[in-house]
């Protein structure tokens, strides 16, 4: 499945080429030993894809030998009909409570580099 | 040096935590890994709107028929309104060159191994066109249902197609693009007599994981249902056209 998904959604090479961008800008210079990214589980990026892009994105930068860390978001929503905030899997999912699909993403559509560690 | 400010020893004018030189230290980022992409769909978005162009991005899995929906609609639409295509495709300039073939301005942009179109592509692809003439930009996106989801490109409204030669439960399989788009064009519906296809199915599954998505069936081919789309992309340019309390 990982491979399927590593094979099927290369976005996920662009957007670690965004983390290593983000992370080089705030690094000033220095060699970057940790990164702590959110990927909310609504966001479209299969985490494994990431983890599998970083090493090769990463070489010849200031990230180079870093550790990924990786945060994944649950998805929660808030119903319209009937005010219940659930926890959700999918888009396509019901509200727990009342079994309606008028939901309101609360969370999981998080895409955040949110910290660094620097030598 | 201080990392955080640029200041140097003895300089201090202000609080915050220095590490110890050659310990390691934690710097807060808190940055949207997509905003790049997003500060430049936000100028393209922004372009757009001074120029009153109306755009939508296209988006399906390969062989939906979103390039014979553009054929029909430019041929149809001719000398009502003045539209443009940026055609996204891995390889090739096939689709171009049957956009080309009706007459309207196009630019193929070919993203070799990507997977999507994104903001800085689309920035670069209108450079091509005379904006200020154009009431339409129909950007096609690569055909795919995955990754286009996760880029705006500057766009007023995604536009998702799904044949009824797919299956119903697509808009469940690839919920993200179906959540992110406004209309959905049910494409091809003069086969439903050969096909198993439950359009109200299909609908169902679509309204689940996007409530308030417009859906429309239509058929390149034969043209049925294209008037409603006219009607709907009359609707947008209208809006598009129309100044803003702060224009002047």
């Amino acid at each position: 499945m990982p491979l399927l998904d590593t094979v099927v959604s290369m976005h996920e090479l662009a957007i670690t080429q965004n983390i290593v961008e983000i992370c080089e800008s705030h690094a000033a210079g220095r060699q970057v030993r940790l990164v702590r990214v959110e990927i909310g589980d609504l966001s479209g990026v299969v985490p494994d894809a990431v983890e599998f892009c970083f090493e090769a994105c990463s070489r010849d930068t200031l990230l180079q030998g870093a550790r990924l860390v990786i945060e994944r978001i649950p998805a929660r929503a808030r119903c319209r009909t009937c005010a219940a905030q659930v926890a959700i899997r999918s888009y396509h999912d019901a509200c727990a409570a009342c079994g309606g699909y008028q939901l309101e993403i609360l969370s999981g559509e998080e895409l955040q580099v949110k910290q660094l560690e620097v030598h | 040096m201080c990392i955080d400010c640029g200041c140097g020893p003895g300089e201090h004018h202000h609080e915050h935590v220095h590490g110890t030189e050659g310990a390691a230290r934690t710097i807060a980022v808190e940055t949207d890994i997509l905003s790049k992409n997003n500060r430049l769909a936000a100028g393209n978005r922004a372009l757009f709107a001074r120029q009153g162009v109306f755009v939508l991005n296209l988006v399906s899995s390969p062989g939906s028929g979103k390039t014979s929906i553009l054929e029909r609609t430019l041929r149809d639409l001719r000398g009502i309104h003045q539209f443009a295509v940026v055609e996204g495709d891995q390889q090739t300039d096939n689709d171009a060159a049957r956009i080309a073939a009706t007459g309207v301005p196009v630019k193929q942009v070919n993203t070799g191994a990507g997977c999507h179109l994104d903001a800085h592509m689309v920035g670069h692809a209108v450079e091509n066109f005379a904006l200020p003439a154009l009431d339409i930009l129909l950007i096609e996106n690569v055909g795919n249902l995955v990754c286009p989801a996760t880029f705006d490109l500057g766009e007023h409204h995604k536009v998702v197609v799904l044949s009824v030669t797919e299956g119903e439960d697509k808009p469940l399989k690839y919920p993200a693009m179906f959540h992110h788009a406004d209309l959905m064009l049910l494409n091809k519906v003069d086969l439903l007599p050969h096909l198993d296809f439950d359009v109200e199915q299909c609908k169902a599954f679509a309204r689940q994981v996007n409530p308030g998505i417009r859906i429309l069936e239509v058929s390149s081919k034969t043209g049925q249902g294209m008037d409603a789309w006219y009607a709907w992309l009359q609707q947008g340019i209208d809006k598009a056209q129309k100044p803003g309390p702060d224009s002047d």
